[in-house]
């Protein structure tokens, strides 16, 4: 049996813990110390907010699953995360395109979240939408720069921004899982945040000189567990001590 | 529940104790000074020590656990545990005034007003913490830890830290 709080908490901690997993492999190769340090820093706040958001999930899904268990013992097909983040890094055009776009649409979502009725949620919500307003503001700088600054530099903060462009409508979908738990006020529609989600991206790549791209076909599977080839790799790494050494603690 | 005079006394003792433990990488500030200290009670006979992260991955609340428990264990205060709350979250207005003056003498721009929606999008004035001058510029938005930014005093030339309003 499935308990729809346990798969939506799922989602949203394991959406955190991939893109802060992504973040946490450039430590060390940052483009300048600051950005290494940027980077890092952005890394610690998603996976802080992943191990809240695991704490919760193990709490109300009822088998006795802790936050270690959930992150190091799913294989891929397990995994409820968008494509979007589990995208690799690229160069730093693409990860801080991947960002931008996420980011952009946690803020505001985080935002509703902080009036959700469950009030383990509203708490991880309110401390998550500070973080978050410092990864949008961020990023658009950066996107900023790069698209309006060289003309190598531009055409790839282009070139990010039309890859992952298809992963991003994944973002906006709310299937049965979510439906009774919105209509509870206990999860938050994606859908309606579109719009201001678009004003945000439209606003930052018109300022960089970016072209919005046109909206299209979108990749969709993440959130039921139908993975890109990536995550298998990423989880290879952030599994990799707890596979070998089963239980291992220091 | 009603509380014997000595949980009383135990309970004020220990928040006396968990007072004193120090944040690890600030480190002349105490947990209580930085409002990451939120309570302690008596709970079943049982030492019950509430604190708060500043930031969701703060990766000094590990050892703050560890110091807690150390600090009353040695104080012999008994059974204790720690509890961890996320809520209401925790804002830079948690730092007591003697914390921030504390911050700015080891050599960090405490955050300058009350943290509020609006501090999140707009560019801090920030007094450097060495000469007090006001002509200061941000060099990275993150800084040696998550709460923190690098900044720079273009008077006196000296890099320094400033404590993010949050």
């Amino acid at each position: 049996m499935t308990v729809p709080l346990f798969d939506y908490v799922l989602r949203l901690a394991d959406n955190a813990l991939v893109l802060g997993h992504r973040l946490s492999e450039w430590c060390g190769h940052g483009p300048v110390l600051e950005e290494d340090l940027a980077l890092a820093n952005m890394a610690l706040d998603l996976i802080g907010q992943s191990r809240s958001l695991y704490d919760y999930a193990g709490e109300v899904g009822g088998r006795g699953h802790d936050e270690d268990a959930l992150a190091y013992l799913r294989d891929v097909a397990s995994y409820r995360n968008v494509l979007l983040v589990e995208q690799p890094n690229g160069d730093f055009a693409c990860t801080m395109a991947r960002q931008f776009f996420y980011s952009a649409f946690m803020h505001p979502y985080w935002q509703a979240m902080a009036a959700s009725s469950d009030p383990a949620l509203a708490a991880i919500a309110e401390k998550s939408v500070k973080e978050v307003a410092y990864h949008v503001r961020h990023t658009s700088e950066w996107a900023i720069r790069l698209g309006d600054g060289t003309e190598e530099s531009h055409r790839r903060m282009q070139a990010a921004v039309d890859e992952l462009w298809p992963y991003t409508g994944e973002l906006f979908e709310a299937d049965a899982i979510e439906a009774a738990l919105i209509e509870a006020g206990i999860a938050t529609d994606p859908r309606p945040l579109e719009g201001a989600w678009r004003a945000t991206v439209a606003n930052v790549l018109k300022t960089a000189t970016l072209t919005l791209p046109a909206t299209g076909w979108m990749q969709t599977g993440g959130r039921v567990g139908r993975h890109s080839e990536h995550l298998g790799h990423l989880l290879a790494d952030l599994q990799y001590m707890q596979r070998a050494y089963p239980g291992a603690a220091w | 529940m009603t509380q014997t005079a000595s949980e009383v006394d135990r309970a004020n003792r220990a928040w006396d104790v968990a007072a004193q433990v120090l944040d690890p990488e600030i480190p002349v500030l105490t947990i209580a000074d930085l409002g990451v200290l939120r309570g302690v009670q008596m709970v079943d006979g049982v030492v019950e020590v509430t604190i708060t992260p500043t930031y969701s991955g703060c990766p000094a609340m590990a050892a703050i656990r560890l110091d807690l428990m150390a600090a009353l264990d040695a104080a012999g205060l008994g059974e204790a545990r720690i509890r961890m709350v996320l809520a209401p979250a925790w804002t830079t207005d948690w730092i007591s005034a003697a914390g921030k003056a504390k911050l700015r003498a080891y050599g960090i721009a405490p955050p300058p007003r009350p943290a509020g929606k609006a501090a999140l999008f707009s560019m801090d004035t920030v007094a450097c913490p060495r000469c007090g001058s006001a002509e200061t510029e941000r060099l990275a938005e993150f800084g040696s830890t998550p709460c923190k930014a690098l900044w720079r005093c273009t008077r006196c030339r000296e890099p320094f830290d400033y404590f993010k309003c949050l």
